[in-house]
């Protein structure tokens, strides 16, 4: 007799774990992510651990680029926005618009790198006024010599992303001085490997793309000093490699935090940060608290 | 002096066949050449596990299994919907419309549309299916736009296939006291359907290999789900693989011909398919 009840007493007890621990587990609904490609292999593999631990949670990635994520996420057709470059006025006029509040959550730093084909030996350091020169809308530069007297009278090639990406936001911002200002005859691809193969086989080739892809083309291109300071983990982080070090983001509309697959979502985001972040080819930040704390405001 | 004319004759007839020879023999030649980079490549990844896993961050583990389940969805979605159209409207513009100044436009029109860059498409899809008719990132928002997309080029072929009826056959038909419905379905489609279908052939190669109108009407890049029903969100094939080149690590070029190779054997599993389904047919008539 006894023996039986202490069998019921644990079936019981055995039920009420399961249940319990199937009610932590059971998460279910959508996270949809769009935005920037320069965000996507941070938010790619957080989607990819996250799927794993919550297979009934469904999280979506696209890439529309930073502006193009925007469009969908101040109309409220996206709960999250990648983002290389910070939210513009015009952008945020359309959500209040729509009613729509968001916040910031700083994901990891980037650094937009310069490189140049390995054969070039003699631009290893370029200043900001040089780039600028070499950038900048009507420039009258079209030889290295151009650049410094002393360099090979070769016609310079130049490579960069399009207009539709954060990061010729970004360095025409930091190198010219106005968002969106370039000169327009270089070679211009939204896809980094066919700047990477267009410099790589181009001695007298310069172009600039995000850290990541310098990282995994180390063996291909050579990164040029930006007065003086190469971009790496550490000068990225402590702001020495300035003003190409930039911060890149996800944008969370307020409201979706409140469902928990999101809150969860948002979490394991900047509880793997410091893990996964690196393995991206980014820079992790030094903590991630701060925006956990947001999450723990919002939710 | 006749037997020379006779010779040169023969000579400029061996000249030509073998110019056009040689110019099958280049087409097939690039082919070969595209197939080979392609499938070489492509077979270092291409094993069972690539169908049944998911998209990865790590070369050695990503899969093609929401591309090809979101590809064979649309695909499957958009046959009956551009066939029924398709057919439809070409009867109508051969058989019954009345010959005037508006049908010729319209038919200008249909002949114009099949010119459009396809990203044209992928706004119109946003617009519209997506935006207006809330139709949403959607399986079915997806299947329409690339419908819309080959709709001219079927409706164009299917004129012309209607149009190549032989007329004997149709004066058969009414000497018999058939009327014209009975003709039309009788004897006009069934003559003409191995020519629409080739039209109709061209028209499914095309929609599976698109990416822009996809992209632009908001298709997905990143899921690590199938669709389960019209109204789910999805990816395509060819939107899997722009990424996988895309992305900084160098082994997702293996993984992006692996890919390639797999969309190559569904085109040509689907063209098969279709090609048996054109000779059964003609084989009636």
């Amino acid at each position: 007799m006894k023996l039986k009840r202490l069998t019921v007493v644990i079936m019981v007890l055995v039920m009420v774990v399961f249940s319990v621990s199937s009610l932590a587990v059971d998460l279910e609904g959508t996270v949809k992510i769009d935005g920037s490609s320069t965000v996507y292999p941070i938010t790619q593999a957080m989607a990819e651990e996250f799927s794993y631990e919550n297979p009934r949670v469904r999280v979506t990635v696209g890439v529309s680029g930073t502006g193009g994520g925007f469009e969908k996420f101040t109309i409220g057709e996206t709960d999250i926005s990648d983002a290389s470059r910070p939210i513009k006025d015009s952008e945020a006029a359309i959500a209040a618009e729509n009613g729509i509040e968001f916040t910031k959550f700083v994901v990891a730093y980037d650094g937009i790198t310069v490189v140049v084909n390995p054969e070039n030996d003699w631009a290893s350091n370029l200043t900001v006024d040089e780039l600028k020169k070499i950038w900048e809308p009507n420039s009258s530069v079209e030889t290295w010599s151009d650049v410094r007297p002393e360099w090979p009278d070769e016609e310079i090639a130049l490579y960069g992303p399009g207009s539709d990406s954060g990061t010729f936001d970004y360095f025409t911002e930091a190198i010219v001085g106005e968002s969106g200002h370039s000169r327009a005859d270089y070679t211009a691809s939204e896809d980094d490997n066919v700047l990477v193969q267009g410099i790589a086989g181009n001695k007298y080739a310069l172009g600039y793309f995000g850290y990541a892809y310098y990282i995994e083309n180390k063996d291909l291109l050579n990164s040029v000093a930006v007065d003086w300071v190469l971009p790496a983990s550490m000068t990225i982080e402590n702001g020495k490699y300035s003003p190409l070090a930039r911060k890149i983001f996800i944008y969370v509309n307020n409201d979706v935090v409140k469902r928990l697959e999101v809150e969860a979502f948002l979490r394991f985001y900047f509880e793997k940060a410091q893990e996964i972040v690196p393995s991206t080819g980014y820079v992790a930040l030094s903590s991630y608290e701060k925006q956990l704390d947001k999450v723990d405001e919002l939710k | 002096m006749l037997a020379r004319k006779m010779n040169k004759r023969k000579l400029i007839d061996k000249f030509f066949r073998y110019i056009f020879l040689s110019f099958i023999g280049i087409a097939l030649l690039v082919l070969a050449v595209l197939l080979y980079d392609v499938f070489s490549a492509g077979i270092k990844m291409l094993d069972w596990d690539f169908f049944t896993r998911f998209d990865s961050r790590f070369p050695e583990k990503a899969g093609i299994k929401a591309g090809l389940f979101g590809t064979l969805y649309v695909i499957a979605l958009m046959i009956p919907f551009t066939l029924i159209v398709g057919i439809s409207t070409a009867l109508y513009l051969e058989e019954y419309s009345p010959k005037n100044k508006l049908t010729n436009f319209i038919r200008l029109n249909i002949a114009n549309l099949a010119g459009i860059p396809s990203i044209i498409y992928g706004m119109l899809g946003l617009g519209i299916l997506v935006r207006t008719l809330a139709l949403g990132r959607s399986v079915l928002g997806g299947s329409l736009t690339l419908s819309l997309l080959v709709l001219p080029v079927v409706i164009v072929s299917a004129q012309e296939a209607i149009k190549s009826v032989p007329a004997s056959l149709r004066n058969a038909s009414y000497a018999m006291g058939a009327n014209h419905w009975q003709t039309v379905s009788k004897v006009v489609i069934p003559t003409s359907l191995p020519s629409i279908m080739t039209g109709f052939i061209l028209a499914i190669s095309r929609a599976i290999g698109e990416t822009a109108p996809l992209i632009m009407m908001g298709a997905l890049t990143f899921v690590m789900f199938t669709p389960e029903h019209i109204m789910d969100s999805f990816t395509v094939m060819p939107i899997q693989i722009f990424n996988w080149t895309s992305l900084p690590k160098k082994e997702f070029e293996l993984v992006a011909a692996a890919g390639s190779s797999v969309l190559l054997i569904v085109l040509f599993i689907l063209n098969g398919l279709a090609t048996f389904i054109r000779y059964h047919y003609s084989s009636k008539y």
